[in-house]
């Protein structure tokens, strides 16, 4: 297999990601309206908003930074999609793993950080008060969140000896019971638990809510710049439930069983937030702190002796 | 530089600015906000125009639209996704609220709120605009990017309604800002603005939604009918 199928192959995972990642995105909307007795958008929404987002003719600028945020956040996503495999075919240099490697959970790790940074450099070059608020409630839920995501990354790292994503999916085969789900059920809860802050939705939301009168970073950004960071939201989000089905729901062994456990993982956000209002940020950040943390901290405990 | 020189120069300054004052011309700014020469402090002395930041003062230009089937891709795309900003400015805007609700529900027509003026391509003015507002709307329009529509809602905006004698309201909204749909009704209820909606959109996909390049076309002429019911202006003449 030469280097540029393998490219290709990647480049095709990456146009699955984005348009599942709307779908789902849709998918979300969708329910949240039959929850509240409406029809809701139509499911082809997200791909009309991005047309017309980098349709529009006039964009404004802020400066350099003002371009680099949303590429860094679109590189974000598009790097945790580049080192994370995506279907265990048993090979590690198969068609679908992409450019995984030993210690990819480490690099994984900081490109979910490194994204948020970039809009948090972006938006902070607008230069409007919102932004800046908006920013500073983003990084202190998302400190908050990371937090007990590594104790149980760490937890899992440590159970299996590795900092590949792809052994520690390997080692997870051959039956339900072999899921880290079940052989180390504190991680496992601690990155359900903490997984809900990951994904951004409600009662984690207040960061990105466009009804809040801050809509947070992304206030200034406009036309393609928006554009950029909604592609980049969708990949970030299938990637980071794709992440947790690595690690606690021992991977996927074809694209229907990834699609089927994303939207499933995806699932749990939607329903946490579709019975819980939104949390103010010292609420979800206090939250944060106790069950998860200490969850996490157990998680290692257990593991370190 | 010494004290001395220092205090020199800012005498001169304040001599120059008084003789400014006595010949100048009606002005729009608040004086603070005039443009002026300040001293830095290492001594040199700098222009300074606070109301004009980097992108301000430049003049709309009008964005010719692209060739054929693309364009009528991109109004399709622009019709099915209408972003209307969240602002009301008179009694209409309870008659907004409704339609988030399952009973009108405009998400499936693909209308969302949005709460910032970047990322809105839909304004309506909800009713009566006071003098007050229409700054504020102008000031909102121009920052909303191209190509944008504006939605006139109840009867005040189209000959003052029932404020036609008000001495705070304006009576018709599109001296000011081209309008690209009237609702009338005093109040129009939910409904007529869903048809609304869907009139915006016909409007668009046969690409005859092209008022913000109307305002650009006719710059001045908006600028002199605002300037002439706004006093206290106070800020750009366009608002990027």
């Amino acid at each position: 297999m030469t280097v540029y199928v393998k490219f290709g192959y990647t480049l095709l995972g990456l146009l699955i990601v984005l348009n599942w990642g709307f779908l789902m995105g849709a998918t979300f909307r969708k329910i949240g309206a039959r929850v509240a007795g409406r029809y809701g958008i139509p499911f082809y929404q997200p791909w009309l908003n991005l047309l017309k987002n980098i349709s529009t003719r006039t964009t404004i600028t802020h400066g350099v930074m003002y371009y680099i945020g949303p590429v860094f956040r679109l590189t974000g996503g598009v790097g945790l999609f580049l080192f994370m495999p995506m279907v265990f075919t048993g090979d590690p240099a198969g068609l679908w793993t992409n450019y995984s490697f030993e210690g990819d959970l480490i690099l994984i790790l900081y490109f979910q950080v490194f994204g948020m940074l970039g809009m948090a450099l972006g938006a902070g070059q607008g230069g409007h008060p919102y932004s800046a608020m908006g920013i500073a409630r983003g990084l202190a839920q998302h400190a908050a969140v990371e937090l007990p995501l590594t104790l149980a990354f760490l937890s899992i790292a440590i159970q299996y000896d590795t900092f590949s994503v792809y052994k520690i999916v390997e080692a997870q085969q051959g039956g339900m019971m072999n899921w880290v789900l079940f052989t180390n059920p504190f991680a496992a809860v601690t990155i359900i638990l903490a997984m809900l802050g990951a994904m951004g939705h409600s009662p984690f939301n207040l960061v990105k809510a466009p009804n809040e009168i801050l809509i947070g970073p992304a206030t200034e950004f406009e036309g393609t710049y928006l554009g950029f960071m909604q592609s980049a939201g969708s990949i970030l989000h299938v990637m980071e439930a794709v992440l947790f089905m690595n690690l606690v729901f021992g991977g996927a062994t074809s694209w229907i069983e990834l699609i089927v456990k994303t939207f499933l993982i995806y699932f749990w956000s939607v329903f946490v937030g579709m019975v819980f209002p939104r949390f103010k940020i010292e609420q979800s950040v206090t939250w944060f702190f106790k069950v998860p943390l200490l969850l996490g901290f157990l998680a290692i405990i257990i593991y370190s002796f | 530089m010494s004290e001395k020189d220092m205090n020199y120069k800012v005498s001169q300054m304040l001599k120059r600015s008084e003789t400014n004052v006595s010949n100048a011309k009606k002005s729009f700014v608040r004086p603070e906000d005039e443009e002026r020469e300040v001293v830095a402090p290492d001594g040199s002395i700098m222009k300074v125009n606070p109301i004009y930041d980097y992108f301000s003062g430049k003049r709309p230009e009008e964005e010719k639209p692209k060739n054929g089937i693309v364009e009528k891709f991109l109004n399709w795309a622009r019709a099915e996704s209408i972003w209307v900003l969240g602002f009301g400015t008179g009694c209409g805007s309870i008659e907004i609220p409704p339609l988030v609700t399952p009973r009108f529900d405009m998400f499936r027509f693909g209308v969302q709120m949005r709460p910032t003026p970047r990322q809105s391509n839909a304004f309506i003015i909800s009713g009566y605009l006071s003098v007050k507002t229409l700054k504020r709307v102008i000031r909102t329009y121009e920052q909303m990017p191209s190509p944008k529509y504006i939605l006139a809602l109840g009867s005040c905006t189209i000959n003052g309604g029932m404020y036609y004698d008000s001495y705070s309201t304006i009576n018709r909204l599109d001296k000011y800002i081209p309008v690209d749909v009237y609702i009338a009704g005093c109040m129009p209820r939910p409904e007529a603005l869903l048809a609304g909606f869907m009139k915006l959109k016909e409007l668009i996909k046969a690409g005859k939604a092209e008022k913000a390049n109307e305002y650009a076309r006719n710059f001045d002429e908006y600028k002199a009918n605002q300037k002439k019911i706004i006093k206290d202006w106070n800020m750009p003449d366009y608002n990027w």
